[in-house]
């Protein structure tokens, strides 16, 4: 067990150095202490109010690297997410003031739009794909530019707020659609807030779909075939798994994944879409989730440090040290993740073949020995 | 030289040696104390079981590895290869089991390939041909300079891979089993080629587990098990069954001749099956079989006449232009591959590593595969990992899959279990009709026998097998009729007891066809 959970985290131990080292030493090249910066990053981070920005933040950051993971767990790159979450947040937003409804169907009703805008958009580059065999990675990249255009548009011509008329904004998402705060729900445990911090009702959300995420990709029959198709295309489809279906359905999670991400700001704090919506978004949740490994368990940390490292490094403009350091320090850390997890699988496996090999009396093969990659002859010159 | 000549009567000296050669891979030795010594002038076979490490040896004498202890002697010489280049600069060359040729280019253009003669700027094409035409009429292969490689068979191609390194001065010729890919008619003239090679001066290196055809052509032979070397025998001396048991160690199972009858009723049924091809040929061109229950139905063909298409016009892969499929007398058409599986269809395909197995998934996931829809794997949707597990315990168990455990990803496994696998989890599955595509590919001898014996008593029980193949001896050993698959069609009908070799043969190649016209 010790053993297991040491290979489990050598890997992300290792991007860490990495990363800690290569920013320190950009750090004492333009001439500032590195320990310095850390302590300072520390002390800013370490209150509760940065660590309740960083999980309203992060929420909506693990559902997007949730809908990005599922694609990737089946080798299908929905890069679009960035326009899916677009359109659903603007569509979300004008649809909600719309009509009205009691708090939890008002709240239920708004999410809903917001997952059907994302998977909608997602939809097209999933039937493109089905049909004419239209690489997604370039589809979802052109949509997003279309997204962009389209979303514009309609925000000049159709949702736009008429009263405010030099403004291009929706209205207001009205009281009844908003998620509410958690803190009355915390301060009943004795917990106080200090004033004007406020948890956000969508960590729950992110929660229970983290949870759902689990189940669905490694207990049910939808998330084998899933697997199985990113590991092995020909063998899934041996096995009776209809390519094409798995396509849609996942890139339709993955797009209602973006579109839900949208209302963790939308309910919350950005109650109105207009150029201050957060819009990078999408973009993060491609790096967390390579950051996590797209595993639920791993994207939670890897969307929590990554918020964390950008609260924590507001921390260093009185120190007068560049805030950028951290966006070195989670380049390097996607960079050596990424290198670190495949040398660190690339040994496990070695030594699985070692056991399995070990498990044939008198210690040989019965036939060919495994190729890790290594062993292959070089062809005729 | 000068020490040749002082001593006359000492044997002559080794065109190549090998001495105590080990190489380990991680997990396994491959090669584990290897000698060799081969006669200039002779066909020396190198025979052993898959996995025995013949093919290691062969990557250690061309250069692609080098071998972690021992020393490679060249005319009594000691060298190291530090890659294939060095192996062709002393004259040695290989021709490798899967062909390495541009399709797209002609023959003579596929040869000088990376060793153009002419100048810097300019490649000298007459001198090219002409080098060619002499090499091929002094050694007796002939194929056409000008023919592009796309057009030719795979006896001509092979032709082509031995003129390559003969072009580029081979003197000593490493073949990993160039019979693998041959109908008989082709192997015979594969082995007049040789003869004409040895006769010429040039060493050949045979590497074999087809025992009749080794001592049919070699002049002498080694056998090697579990990496080591068990012997070198001469062929006049021992029989086949012989160099079997030195091979394996063991006593090969006999086959048993079967003494039940199969049964009348019809399991699976194609009909005039035809599947549209890329020009205006059909791929399937009307095929008919039907396999009763407790029948085995064995199809015998050079590889690319239809079998692929054959298969995946019955699971569902591939689109009927016309004709219909059956199972147990229920049509299939328009079930898709999950369904087909669900009433009843077993399967095990032609590529283990492609369609087999999902080589990074644990074992107990692989057990699921295929079988991912139905109980006890799944109920309404989830997934059983307990009934999972069990099942690959059982199966790995029953079917002898050497593993540490059912959490080991497949990967790890040898292919020979890997396979085990495969047919333990299609036959535990119950299907009342299996169609296996080269059950024993690239298995070794005991785990060969195991499958066959799987597959005979599940016959006994009432399964109804379509048996696509390339080992005529597996085919034979299976089969209780035997059809013959060329250019998408079924030509022949034939009786696995009374048939030859030599009519199998005639009617794969079409040779039947001409003589009979």
């Amino acid at each position: 067990m010790i053993k297991r959970i040491s290979s489990v985290l050598l890997a992300p131990a290792i991007a860490i150095l990495t990363s800690v080292i290569v920013a320190s030493l950009a750090l004492i090249v333009s001439g500032h202490s590195p320990l310095a910066a850390l302590r300072a990053m520390i002390e800013y981070v370490a209150t509760t109010d940065s660590l309740v920005t960083i999980l309203n933040r992060a929420a909506p950051l693990y559902v997007v690297a949730l809908g990005v993971a599922i694609g990737f767990k089946m080798n299908l790159f929905n890069i679009g997410a960035d326009g899916q979450y677009r359109l659903a947040a603007l569509i979300a937003a004008g649809a909600s003031s719309a009509f009205s409804l009691p708090r939890v169907l008002h709240i239920t009703a708004v999410i809903l739009i917001a997952i059907i805008v994302g998977a909608l958009w997602a939809l097209i580059p999933g039937v493109l794909k089905v049909t004419r065999n239209v690489n997604e990675v370039i589809s979802t990249i052109m949509l997003n530019y279309v997204a962009t255009g389209l979303s514009a548009y309609l925000l000049v011509n159709y949702l736009r707020n008429e009263s405010l008329p030099n403004v291009a904004e929706t209205k207001t998402v009205p009281e009844s659609a908003q998620l509410p705060s958690l803190n009355g729900f915390i301060e009943n445990f004795g917990f106080h807030f200090p004033r004007l911090t406020v948890l956000n009702g969508f960590l729950p959300i992110a929660i229970l779909v983290g949870i759902l995420f689990y189940l669905l990709i490694w207990r049910t029959r939808f998330g084998f075939d899933l697997r199985i198709t990113g590991a092995s295309p020909a063998a899934a489809r041996s096995s009776g798994v209809s390519p094409k279906g798995m396509i849609i359905k996942t890139i339709m999670i993955s797009g209602g994944l973006a579109g839900l991400a949208a209302t963790g700001f939308l309910l919350t704090d950005f109650t109105k879409y207009n150029e201050t919506f957060p819009l990078g978004l999408p973009f993060t949740g491609i790096a967390v989730a390579l950051l996590g490994r797209n595993h639920p368990g791993g994207i939670a940390v890897a969307a929590f440090a990554w918020m964390g490292i950008e609260q924590a490094s507001r921390g260093l403009l009185p120190e007068k040290i560049p805030p950028e350091i951290s966006k070195i320090l989670l380049g390097t850390l996607l960079i050596s993740s990424v290198i670190s997890f495949e040398v660190v699988r690339r040994r496990n496996l070695t030594q699985t073949i070692k056991q399995a090999a070990g498990a044939i009396p008198g210690g040989r093969s019965s036939s060919d020995p495994p190729h890790v990659g290594s062993t292959s002859a070089g062809a005729p010159a | 030289m000068t020490d040749a000549a002082l001593t006359d009567d000492a044997p002559e000296r080794p065109a190549i040696e090998l001495r105590g050669i080990v190489k380990r891979f991680p997990g396994v030795v491959a090669n584990d104390g290897v000698n060799l010594a081969v006669r200039p002038g002779t066909i020396h076979a190198i025979v052993g079981e898959n996995g025995a490490g013949k093919s290691t040896l062969m990557k250690t004498l061309y250069g692609a590895h080098r071998p972690d202890e021992g020393e490679i002697l060249l005319h009594g010489e000691a060298v190291t290869f530090k890659s294939p280049r060095d192996a062709i600069s002393r004259g040695i060359g290989m021709v490798f089991q899967h062909f390495m040729l541009a399709d797209n280019l002609t023959v003579w253009e596929n040869i000088v390939l990376g060793d153009e003669p002419g100048s810097k700027a300019f490649l000298d094409r007459k001198r090219a041909r002409r080098t060619l035409v002499e090499l091929g009429a002094r050694y007796g292969l002939r194929v056409n300079p000008d023919a592009y490689v796309s057009d030719l068979g795979v006896g001509d191609k092979q032709r082509v891979e031995i003129l390559k390194v003969l072009f580029r001065g081979a003197q000593i010729i490493i073949l990993d089993e160039p019979t693998a890919v041959l109908v008989p008619q082709e192997v015979d003239a594969l082995f007049a080629s040789l003869r004409s090679l040895t006769a010429e001066g040039v060493t050949v290196i045979f590497i074999s587990h087809k025992l009749d055809e080794v001592r049919a052509v070699a002049d002498d032979i080694t056998v090697i098990r579990a990496g080591r070397t068990v012997g070198e025998v001469q062929p006049g001396d021992v029989t086949a069954r012989q160099l079997a048991e030195m091979m394996v160690g063991r006593e090969l199972p006999r086959p048993e001749p079967r003494t039940d009858a199969p049964s009348e009723t019809v399991e699976l049924l194609l009909g005039d099956v035809c599947i549209a091809g890329p020009g205006e040929l059909d791929i399937l061109d009307h095929v008919s079989i039907t396999v009763r229950r407790g029948e085995v139905v064995g199809i015998a063909g050079v590889e690319g006449n239809g079998q692929s298409e054959l298969l995946d016009a019955i699971m569902g892969l591939r689109p009927l232009k016309s004709g219909m499929i059956s199972v147990g007398g229920n049509s299939l058409d328009g079930l898709s591959t999950r369904d087909r599986r669900d009433v009843g269809v077993g399967y095990i395909p032609e590529d283990r590593h492609k369609d087999g197995v999902v080589l990074p998934a644990p074992l107990w996931e692989n057990v699921m595969l295929g079988h991912q829809g139905s109980k006890p794997f799944s109920v309404r949707g989830w997934i059983n990992r307990i009934a999972a597990r069990a099942a690959a315990k059982k199966i790995i168990a029953e079917y002898d899959v050497r593993t540490p455990g059912c959490d080991v990803a497949a990967i790890a496994l040898s292919g020979g279990n890997q396979q085990k696998l495969i047919v333990g989890r299609e036959m535990t599955a119950g299907p009342c009709v299996l169609i296996a595509a080269h059950p024993t590919r690239g298995v070794d001898v005991g785990a060969q026998s195991a499958i066959w014996d799987y597959i005979r008593v599940a016959r006994t029980e009432g399964l109804a097998v379509l048996l696509i193949s390339a080992d005529l001896e597996e085919l034979l050993a299976l089969s209780d009729t035997l059809l013959v698959m060329l250019r998408g069609a079924i030509v022949a009908t034939l009786d696995p007891k009374t048939v030859t070799i030599a009519e199998l043969g005639a009617y794969m190649t079409g040779a039947a066809e001409t003589e009979a016209a």
